[in-house]
């Protein structure tokens, strides 16, 4: 059997095995078929959502797993949680829901740069890898920090390239390069991503996989933009595989430099 | 009895167990998490987990989020 251009190695993330690199999230579609056909257009199997109150109100409301594709991996997160302790109780909530042991862990510290508070963090993943769950961590992008994170048990690595939701990008790609470098568990570029170039930069940089949600949701067309996104992502995969031609500081004729055609009168 | 429910108070009556309180909501027991006291409710515990005056009851589900 011939590997498809589009069909990149598994990725195994504790006993998870992912067909797709690119992670999808679940939050700010205008409906829920949209969010639908946007996951199958992106080709995605692991999907996060979040945890919050039954309205008791409306208790009926339809639930966002009925709207997930199958054969999609669910991975909740602890949004909303500014401690270790916090996190761990959402955690556990999470797994006693009855959707497996994946948490994407995320403890923020500042509320206006949603920036990850590293010392939680790192007491969470120490307690959520003991209590026995699949660690997926939510970082700023320290190699340092991303070390710690490791070796406290994290099963994944998920550097920020900008903050939540502000779709600048990954700021500084040389800090994913240096994540990379420095852990052997898989490296996810996790919140910033705006555009499919943001994606593939990512991808080409290193990283193991990307999550995205608002650049898909918040777009003109989302069920395009997945495609794009897919597309992005596998790009990039294939161009760090393939590995880049050197930079260099002037130019480099691409002709023959000999043999040039006297033509002038 | 008073309870509180997601933060608000409710008032009930004829309510013994978590499983209850969820039909009494009219809440499916299907992929929802409990929380009573800080305590997170076994699925398997919704029918038998006692429920006394007083009790602060969480009841969650999952949303769209990133």
């Amino acid at each position: 059997m011939t590997m498809g251009f589009s069909d990149l190695p598994e990725l195994t993330i504790g006993s998870y095995r992912l067909r797709s690199r690119l992670f999808v999230g679940t939050g700010k579609y205008d409906t829920l078929e949209v969010m639908q056909e946007a996951l199958v257009a992106s080709g995605t199997d692991l999907v996060t959502v979040a945890l919050r109150r039954v309205n008791l109100n409306n208790p009926q409301e339809p639930t966002i797993l009925d709207a997930i594709p199958q054969g999609c991996t669910i991975l909740p997160n602890t949004a909303g949680c500014h401690t270790a302790e916090e996190a761990v109780q959402v955690a556990h909530l999470a797994r006693a829901s009855g959707i497996g042991d994946l948490i994407k862990l995320e403890v923020i510290g500042d509320q206006q740069l949603l920036w990850p508070d590293p010392i939680e963090t790192l007491e969470a993943t120490r307690r959520l890898v003991q209590d026995g769950f699949t660690v997926m961590v939510y970082t700023s992008p320290d190699p340092i920090l991303a070390d710690y994170l490791q070796k406290a048990g994290a099963h994944a690595i998920m550097p920020l390239g900008s903050p939540i939701g502000s779709g600048q990008g990954v700021l500084d790609v040389s800090q994913i390069q240096w994540i990379k470098a420095r852990v052997s568990v898989p490296v996810v570029v996790d919140a910033g991503i705006g555009s499919p170039a943001d994606a593939a930069m990512a991808m080409e940089a290193g990283a193991d996989a990307v999550l995205v949600n608002t650049a898909i949701a918040q777009s003109r067309d989302p069920v395009v933009m997945a495609r794009a996104m897919q597309a992005a992502v596998v790009a990039g995969y294939w161009g760090r595989m393939a590995g880049r031609m050197p930079k260099r500081p002037q130019a480099v004729p691409s002709s023959p430099v000999s043999g040039v055609p006297h033509v002038s009168a | 009895m008073q309870l509180t429910v997601n933060g608000e108070p409710v008032q009930l009556s004829d309510i013994g167990t978590v499983g209850e309180l969820l039909d009494y909501f009219r809440v499916t027991h299907q992929a929802v998490a409990v929380m009573a006291n800080g305590e997170i409710v076994a699925r398997e515990a919704f029918r038998s987990f006692p429920i006394k005056p007083g009790d602060s009851v969480e009841i969650i589900r999952f949303v769209g989020g990133g």
